[in-house]
């Protein structure tokens, strides 16, 4: 099967394409075959860029009255798969709208969904992906068996983003099925906080702390660190689940995946629940009390000592260059 | 209000975990355990369940070997009752096969509100919670942070890439909750004890109509091409703080320009 028409999910970020997107556009059109994009919303303020990225028609699912995207877009795909025939694969990006779509959208066509991907490309005939197992020791690669379309959702970072010669999309409009009950969820308000600097997953450097920072107030020395830095604050997974920090700041498995220029984890032992999202840092450091700690097993530079004691003089010493 | 939290009993993930040789599936023979991220679940349901004055709290697990230590801990936390789905043709589920079987069993037991966490410890596909609801046909919440219930609708925070939505849904709805969302309560002696006795009804697929060749392996339609290992990052230069490791850390954050 030479791959013949790939359908990829655009998702905002702000007014603009979501970063992930440009990637699996990116991905998509090195791959051969057809590339159409499929969003809602305003759909002609990002034709040019879709199309710039490889893609020669946007479906516009529209607006969606204040729901959430899951159920309109799933139930749009599934009816125009029904309608003209299903492309070969559908690249989704990995985050919180992207898998409440691959998900209804698989039980509507009823094809299987393989998450987590880090790596795609065409090997004799179909389409063989990567996953990073056993916090990223291990590759994993799989195929589908069945029947297409091939439902992949994608990590960030997995692919790089580049720009294309294409002219711009041309949007076509599709209609929402009715959603019946599937539909009932209503965003009633958008609470936007403020964070300082850049974001988590595009930052150049970012600092994470764990649960060797002993207790939650202490967390303000990977914010004041990350800032003088000009980089973003992580989090393990320990400390989120204490309730220390927000999700949102939580690298690895089940949080996002970094890979900036360097990464300093401070306090973090290095469970494979955290290593499998960042271990793709170009430059990591690791402060930990425990020499043992698997964390230097892939760091460039340990340092084995407490981070209440490193960490303020490493503070002050950066103030003092400022 | 009736809840049902669908939990996993999962190997522990202190231990590494393993593939099978044959099938590349996690092996999951040893003692399993409730998942961390499902503790979340558990309080949550028991709160709210508290504050609609009434109620039960009803657990819903997919295992092998009929295996109930994991859920002894949720009923031991204060759930009333669990269903169990063990079937040897459920070995090699995939997320959609798991989201029919966990949905038949669910709609045995008629909640108002499911509750799941975000994605499991173990395979965290993270597809599940919001497969269940589409088999089910109802709306749903994902990677909720806060959520309460009055009147019949649930109002939910959920995280965005810049911060959170407020959402409202009618029930019966269902949501994923994130870690962290509340403080999770250690099982009571008393607690314990009581847990040994609540019921845990057992079923095989054909108790919820559902066929072989839907689930397990067969129902999967993907295959494990090969398992291996990445490339290994080396360890560098590891050095013990004599006072100085601030030094190193800013020389080296020099030597790459980033000071």
């Amino acid at each position: 099967m030479a791959v013949n028409k790939i359908w990829v999910i655009v998702d905002r970020q702000g007014e603009k394409i979501a970063p992930l997107s440009l990637e699996l556009l990116t991905k998509a059109r090195s791959l051969g075959g057809t590339v159409e994009g499929v969003t809602w919303g305003d759909a002609d303020a990002i034709a040019a860029d879709v199309g710039k990225y490889g893609a020669t028609t946007l479906f516009n699912v529209g607006d969606l009255a204040g729901g959430l995207p899951g159920p309109p877009v799933a139930a749009a795909l599934a009816a125009a798969i029904s309608s003209s025939g299903a492309p070969d694969a559908i690249l989704v990006p990995h985050n919180y709208d992207g898998r409440d779509i691959a998900a209804r959208l698989s039980v509507k066509i009823d094809r299987p969904v393989l998450t987590n991907v880090v790596g795609l490309e065409e090997t004799e005939g179909s389409l063989v992906t990567e996953h990073a197992i056993f916090g990223g020791a291990e590759v994993l690669k799989a195929r589908f068996t069945g029947e297409g379309p091939a439902i992949f959702v994608v990590r960030t970072k997995s692919f790089a983003a580049e720009e294309g010669d294409g002219g711009p999309a041309a949007v076509t409009p599709w209609e929402i099925p009715d959603l019946g009950a599937t539909g009932g969820a209503k965003i009633t308000d958008r609470h936007v906080e403020e964070s300082e600097g850049p974001k988590l997953d595009e930052a150049p450097v970012v600092v994470s702390g764990g649960r060797g920072l002993g207790q939650a107030d202490k967390y303000s020395m990977i914010e004041d660190l990350a800032k003088l830095l000009k980089g973003a604050a992580g989090a393990s997974r320990a400390i989120v689940d204490a309730g220390w920090v927000p999700y949102s700041h939580q690298v690895g498995q089940t949080g996002k995946t970094v890979k900036p220029t360097v990464y300093i984890a401070a306090g973090i032992s290095g469970a494979t629940q955290h290593m499998v999202g960042m271990k793709g840092s170009k430059n990591i450091v690791a402060i930990n009390k425990d020499q043992e700690a698997p964390i230097f097993s892939i760091a460039d530079l340990g340092i084995v000592g407490d981070v209440h004691k490193v960490l303020p003089k490493l503070i002050e010493a950066l103030q003092g260059r400022s | 209000m009736n809840v049902v939290v669908c939990v996993k009993q999962i190997p522990d993930p202190a231990n590494p975990g393993k593939l099978t040789s044959d099938t590349h599936t996690i092996v999951r023979d040893g003692k399993l355990i409730l998942d961390d991220s499902d503790a979340y679940g558990v309080e949550m349901a028991l709160q709210l369940a508290d504050a609609a004055g009434g109620g039960e709290v009803t657990l819903v697990s997919m295992a092998p070997h009929g295996e109930t230590s994991g859920l002894r801990t949720a009923l031991a936390m204060g759930a009333a009752k669990a269903i169990l789905i063990s079937d040897d043709e459920l070995a090699g589920s995939d997320a959609l096969s798991t989201a029919k079987v966990l949905a038949a069993a669910i709609r045995r037991a008629e909640p108002d509100l499911v509750i799941a966490a975000t994605e499991s410890t173990d395979g965290y596909t993270g597809t599940t919670p919001v497969q269940v609801a589409e088999v089910l046909g109802w709306p749903s919440v994902s990677f909720v942070k806060k959520v309460a219930v009055a009147d019949g609708v649930v109002k939910a925070d959920r995280q965005t890439e810049t911060g959170y939505d407020s959402v409202e849904v009618p029930l019966p709805a269902l949501v994923s909750v994130t870690a962290g969302v509340v403080e999770p309560r250690y099982p009571s002696f008393k607690g314990i004890m009581a847990a040994k006795g609540k019921p845990v009804e057992e079923l095989r697929i054909g108790d919820l109509g559902l066929d072989a060749s839907q689930v397990g392996a067969a129902g999967a339609r993907q295959q494990v091409v090969s398992v291996e290992p990445a490339e290994a990052r080396k360890a560098g230069e590891i050095a013990v703080d004599d006072g100085d490791g601030h030094e190193k850390i800013v020389a080296f954050l020099e030597q790459l320009k980033v000071i």
